[in-house]
């Protein structure tokens, strides 16, 4: 044990409806990011991720064979934690600046 | 006709500077201040709003864009569960107790938060702040009026819904979530982004929209689960721009901090409080459970947090004043307030009840440390009683604390065995407290809540009966002539679940055994 050396890694999560839009876009964002892990409760799916998650426009692209613009994702959003960077190809979430 | 020029299309960060920035100007009829007399006085002090940024860059047309289709999508779940009958496939009629609890004391706040979120978006005299002010007053009213639609149908089924925003200005324990958010409006804007955008929103409100929301689902209410994520939605813009008004004000200046700092320790500890409501509603109302309060708060709260707070640091800001209380009371305020509603279930538009075996063994299960120990033996007596015909009903009033007013029903940090109670002295008055943290409040703005409209004072002094009753008649029930004057059914609203028509409707409606037949569910309903 040495918590008192190692710094705390601090996770993010995003959540959206579960329905066949969000399909998609959990599915590239589970091939988009290693370390990211989907839960489900009720109605829900939830992401976690430690430090920092990313959506790809073009990984949700591939996936759908469909324009996607990434301000669809307010549609089915459900929560979030962590600071937003968002353009028109990426949006992450982290606790970076 | 000309050749077409094509343009290259703005990115998103350059279209939203487009649309956000140069849309202000300064007066000069009349001088600034006097036209945005409200962004100074508190003392925060802004040098370039341009550095106020909106992460989600949504902007006008974007915005009415996915609001119609969110729109859309909700109503349509709306109108195929009313035409479906949708309410006689939930999981139980003791489950519609929580939408009561819902209407008739979330719902008013987003009508309180649209008149705040327009207040503000008229006072800041930054152009950023104002368009997201005006965006989350808009989403305001629309959560207020769909969850008022989606309710309704509700109405049309059961006692204790007809009355909500009557019962929100009256009825004792709505004076907790009114008088938070009249604390809240009647403060300056950057201390009501501070109280809702950021306290209430970024730190506590998952607990209300997500795992509730997710128990709405597992109880096969479709209803509430899409108006709620669908609100939660708009949240998620919401939490942001709490997070990034946090940050606005405390990379503006230095001298900022202490008075975010003061906020934060305030309006944490608020808004903890306020949702003691919502930590009874998952432990107790929800028949179909998918979490426990207390693991929502670790979820939510302590990881969540902690990393905001983490975060925060660099700034100068630590976590809020009152944490490790909070955090301490998540093994006992949802049990704490489920007896104190039990008992006073006389004087409350909603059903209570003892949880059925199966449950209280659920709540044992995710409450190793306390349940048993301190919470258990009382629902058993209390059913003891309930069996031999003696429910219990409390027909004194309690002492409520004068800031959350909330009645003094937590314990002392640290002996769960002992009510908690502090006081304090102003202009040779006593005013009372349920905790260090109430008490702290009341004391940095005394004259602010030394004029808080508390319930029980209120009766006492005779302001809550119905003009034309007189008190001094022989026979005179004054908790009667109270809930005629807060337009309660008494009989229909109140008392027992069990012997209360909403359970005697339910079974008829689905076919099951109609309960009632028993001697002792009959003396439920009886106060």
């Amino acid at each position: 044990m040495n918590a008192s050396t190692a710094p705390v890694v601090s996770s993010v999560f995003i959540a959206f409806q579960d329905n066949e839009e969000s399909r998609p876009v959990v599915d590239a964002i589970l091939a988009d990011n290693a370390q990211a892990s989907a839960t489900y409760p009720p109605g829900l799916v939830k992401i976690n991720a430690p430090g920092r998650l990313v959506i790809r426009r073009e990984t949700i692209e591939e996936q759908t064979g469909q324009r996607f613009n990434l301000q669809q994702l307010h549609v089915n959003l459900v929560t979030l934690s962590g600071y937003i960077d968002e353009d028109d190809d990426e949006f992450s979430l982290s606790w970076e600046h | 006709m000309d050749a077409p020029v094509i343009k290259k299309k703005l990115g998103l960060k350059d279209r939203y500077a487009a649309m956000t920035r140069g849309l202000a100007w300064d007066t000069t009829y009349q001088p600034m201040e006097k036209v945005f007399p409200f962004d100074q006085y508190e003392g925060i002090k802004i040098h370039d709003w341009d550095k106020w940024e909106d992460p989600f860059r949504l902007t006008m047309d974007a915005y009415w864009k996915y609001q119609g289709e969110k729109e859309k999508k909700l109503y349509a779940v709306i109108e195929a569960f009313a035409q479906n009958n949708g309410q006689l496939g939930i999981s139980d009629a003791r489950y519609v107790n929580a939408l009561k609890l819902f209407i008739q004391g979330v719902t008013p706040l987003e009508y309180y938060a649209h008149r705040g979120f327009a207040h503000v978006g008229r006072h800041f005299t930054g152009a950023g702040a104002r368009v997201a002010a005006q965006m989350q007053s808009i989403d305001e009213l629309r959560h207020y009026q769909t969850e008022t639609h989606a309710l309704s149908h509700y109405n049309k089924y059961f006692n204790g819904l007809h009355q909500p925003t009557q019962w929100f200005d009256r009825v004792w324990y709505l004076s907790v979530p009114k008088s938070f958010f009249e604390d809240a409006l009647s403060g300056g804007p950057f201390e009501f982004l501070t109280a809702v955008s950021f306290s209430f929103e970024y730190v506590l409100t998952n607990l209300l929209f997500v795992p509730f929301m997710s128990g709405a689902a597992h109880n096969g209410d479709m209803s509430t689960v899409t108006f709620g994520f669908s609100a939660q939605s708009d949240e998620s813009r919401h939490m942001t721009l709490g997070i990034e008004c946090i940050k606005f004000m405390l990379e503006q200046d230095p001298a900022n901090v202490p008075i975010v700092q003061r906020w934060i320790d305030k309006w944490f500890w608020r808004g903890y409080r306020l949702l003691t409501l919502v930590a009874m509603m998952q432990d107790y109302m929800l028949p179909k459970r998918v979490m426990s309060w207390k693991e929502s708060w670790e979820m939510y709260v302590e990881e969540n947090g902690g990393a905001l707070f983490r975060d925060l640091a660099r700034y100068g800001i630590r976590e809020p004043k009152g944490w490790k209380q909070a955090c301490e009371g998540k093994d006992h305020i949802s049990h704490q307030a489920w007896n104190t509603f039990y008992n006073y279930g006389a004087a409350a538009p909603f059903h209570t009840w003892i949880p059925k075996e199966d449950e209280l063994q659920w709540l044992s299960e995710k409450y190793p440390d306390t349940f048993d120990k301190y919470y258990r033996p009382r629902f058993e007596y209390l059913r003891e009683e309930q069996k031999a015909g003696r429910r219990i009903y409390s027909k004194t009033l309690p002492m409520l604390c004068n800031t959350c007013q909330i009645p003094l029903l937590f314990t002392e940090p640290g002996d769960p065995t002992k009510i908690c109670h502090r006081e304090t002295e102003y202009k040779g008055d006593k005013y009372h407290f349920c905790s260090d943290g109430c008490k702290d409040v009341f004391e940095h703005e005394p004259e602010k809540y030394v004029q808080s409209w508390l319930p029980v004072q209120q009766i006492y002094q005779g302001h809550c009966f119905k003009p034309g009753v007189d008190p001094t008649a022989e026979g005179f029930d004054p908790l009667l002539a109270v809930l005629d004057w807060y337009g309660m059914n008494v009989g229909r609203d109140n008392f027992d679940f069990e012997g209360s028509e909403d359970q005697k409707n339910f079974a008829a409606w689905r076919g099951d055994p109609v309960p009632g037949a028993t001697a002792a569910a009959d003396q439920g309903a009886q106060p």
